[in-house]
């Protein structure tokens, strides 16, 4: 199993994403100027600052030489994974649905929370059960996940949300709680928590692994 | 030409950073203020005008949660 993570200039945390892929498979750093994706089996999009946030987060990114790649890699089928920027990249390029929207508190916020496992129709959550509770930090100031509500429904419907925030979590004030969404295939899926963070016990949790291991048994 | 468009969060999507304004303004005496919201203003010159809601469409607005206007 082979993982490419995507740098951007503004990238911040490609190299925990190349540590957590590390652990249940081989990962490469794709520079975003790139045509070529290397014949990763699974494409990591990550967190960080792609461009500053100018414009709007993930606004320009989306343009980047190697997202064309990505965009053909993902309507093909190829395993995406869109991890905080990343999913406001993804939603930006249109590969998933919705928008990430300032916090409603306006604020930077840092805190450890616990996610409940909704779909595991996704790629990325195929080794979980629905109902599974996971404690992954997250770290952003625009997550709100925001959808017209004939969308939402329709997510609801398809099983395409893949993660809420447990009661009492969603501290951005997401529609219907919702931390990730994945696309109608469920090979693309968004997260605004940072599961690449949550690999290890030592460092208060190793639930993020679970993503990855879902990723891996699929392309085994 | 030079170009003005006006790109504002949709209605009905709360705008957080348009309610801090709103609870601030009362603090300064400034009374009877209601229903703020913000937006952003691009400025640019350019040959063809007639591009400029493609360009609003592909990347200067986010058309699913604003609104945009070409001011001329």
């Amino acid at each position: 199993m082979k993982f490419g993570v995507i740098q951007f200039p503004g990238s911040c945390d490609e190299r925990d994403a190349l540590s957590a892929v590390s652990r249940v498979g081989d990962g490469v750093l794709l520079w975003h100027r790139d045509h070529d994706l290397q014949d990763v089996d699974a494409v990591i999009v990550p967190g960080g600052f792609s461009y500053g946030d100018y414009l709007r987060a993930g606004a320009l990114a989306r343009f980047s030489p190697l997202m064309e790649e990505v965009e053909r890699f993902a309507r093909h089928g190829g395993l995406v994974l869109g991890i905080c920027n990343g999913f406001q990249v993804l939603c930006e390029a249109g590969l998933l649905p919705g928008a990430l929207l300032p916090n409603t508190s306006l604020r930077f916020v840092c805190r450890q929370v616990d996610l409940e496992i909704v779909s595991v129709g996704s790629k990325w959550t195929s080794a979980c059960e629905p109902g599974d509770i996971l404690s992954i930090p997250a770290k952003h100031q625009t997550g709100r996940y925001w959808a017209p509500d004939p969308v939402l429904d329709e997510l609801d419907a398809n099983g395409q949300v893949v993660l809420r925030y447990a009661r009492g979590e969603n501290f951005n004030g997401s529609a219907r709680d919702i931390a990730g969404v994945s696309n109608a295939a469920g090979n693309v899926v968004g997260l605004m928590p940072h599961p690449e963070h949550a690999v290890d016990a030592l460092t208060g949790s190793a639930d993020g692994l679970r993503l990855f291991e879902s990723a891996a048994l699929i392309a085994a | 030409m030079r170009a003005r468009v006006l790109i504002r969060p949709k209605a009905g999507i709360l705008d957080p950073q348009g309610q801090a304004v709103e609870r601030a303004l009362p603090a300064l005496g400034f009374e009877g203020v209601r229903n703020v919201h913000i937006g952003r203003l691009v400025e640019l010159d350019v040959e063809d005008p007639s591009q400029l809601p493609a360009m609003c469409e592909q990347l200067l607005a986010n058309p699913l949660v604003e609104d945009y206007e070409v001011l001329g």
